[in-house]
């Protein structure tokens, strides 16, 4: 009786339609593409202000218009995403016990989403949106 | 027996005759309690005994049993019939190279779980006649989900990273030194961390989280190997920024 084990190859390119669960973290994963090319454009917007006033003003005049705004959604709705998906795993990385007993995730989820809205409001607070 | 046909593709793979595995179709008179187990053993029994198969406890406690059911590792003691509609699809556990039918060659696992050191390197070596050594209900709830662990290897089969780059320590090994280190007993933290905190250990680990899916066990292995991370960057900063580090 000899040995002669099989290896079943993986697509190193397709292995995530193999499953919903892959194509689940794929979505979270790509989201750093648009993030990303958000942080680009901020960079962007500081060589304009550093470029003068009337630069940056037509830099901001160019990303009100319906494309700059169609671009900003998609990065609006891929951070969202990013940022939910993250908070809803923190509870794995960072466990609170209390005694005998693990603080139920939930709390440590919504404590994040807590600083969220509240870091997100003094943002807007101090650029004068509020 | 108030009897059902089930229908069964089982994966086979004779490595004296085949040159890669083939599926092969069962017709399996089967009753509505019983398990995917119970259908390959009855195709054992009276339709094809060549047909191979890893097993033991029936009860999900030894982890013998792990395949892949319909593209799902699950644990076949562990699978319902009655949950599966038309044809199931029976294969070995993704991820490890078939050795025969549905059996698995296991040997990476093993090697990797001994390299972790999962048992206890205690803290402290005291003497017999001072009695055991003791413990909380609170200090052993820190690491108890973690002791659950089975070695089923149903997490290895779920995890993209392992498929991926076969050096990579995996979920459960990870898991099991982390149920040691985080026990109150043991003080043999820093001789598993040059394994577990290397680059072959967490942090190959992308956070895919099917691992914890898949667990039939309901071990939490995506969240000790993300526990690992912190604590292992909470090291560094330590070893690198504290005055009298020497780094």
């Amino acid at each position: 009786m000899s040995r002669r084990p099989y290896v079943r190859e993986v697509s190193k390119t397709r292995w995530y339609f193999r499953h919903p669960r892959y194509l689940r973290y794929m979505s979270r994963e790509i989201t750093c593409i648009f993030i990303g090319a958000f942080a680009l454009l901020l960079l962007c917007a500081l060589g304009r202000l550093a470029d003068g006033q009337s630069a940056y003003e037509s830099f901001v005049a160019a990303l009100q218009g319906p494309w700059g705004i169609f671009g900003l959604l998609v990065v609006l709705i891929f951070a969202v995403h990013n940022a939910t998906s993250w908070f809803n795993v923190t509870p794995k990385a960072l466990p609170v016990q209390i005694g005998e007993e693990f603080l139920p995730g939930k709390f440590i989820v919504a404590a994040h989403y807590a600083v969220w809205i509240v870091v997100s409001l003094a943002i807007l607070f101090f650029a004068g949106a509020m | 027996m108030n009897a059902r046909i089930v229908q069964l593709d089982v994966l086979r793979y004779d490595p004296e005759a085949d040159s890669e595995p083939r599926f092969q179709r069962y017709v399996v008179p089967c009753a509505e309690e019983w398990v995917v187990l119970d259908a390959l053993n009855a195709i054992k029994e009276s339709i094809d005994p060549t047909l191979n198969y890893r097993w033991s406890c029936h009860m999900a406690v030894c982890g013998s049993c792990g395949m892949m059911i319909n593209g799902e590792p699950k644990l076949s003691c562990h699978a319902f019939l009655r949950e599966y509609d038309g044809v199931i699809r029976v294969e070995p556990l993704a991820n490890f190279p078939i050795e025969r039918d549905l059996i698995t060659v296991a040997d990476d696992f093993v090697d990797k779980l001994k390299r972790v050191k999962p048992y206890l390197i205690p803290a402290r070596n005291e003497p017999i006649p001072d009695g055991e050594y003791k413990q909380t209900p609170a200090q052993l709830m820190k690491y108890r989900q973690f002791s659950m662990c089975i070695n089923c290897m149903l997490c290895y089969a779920a995890c993209p990273e392992y498929a991926l780059q076969p050096m990579f320590l995996g979920p459960a090994a990870i898991a099991l030194a982390h149920r040691y280190n985080l026990d109150s007993r043991d003080g043999g933290r820093d001789e598993r961390q040059e394994v577990i905190a290397s680059h072959a250990g967490v942090w190959e680990c992308s956070f895919v989280g099917a691992c914890s899916e898949v667990c039939p066990k309901a071990v939490d292995p995506a969240a000790a190997l993300q526990q690992v991370k912190v604590a292992s960057t909470i090291d560094w900063f330590k070893e690198h920024l504290l005055p009298g580090s020497g780094k």
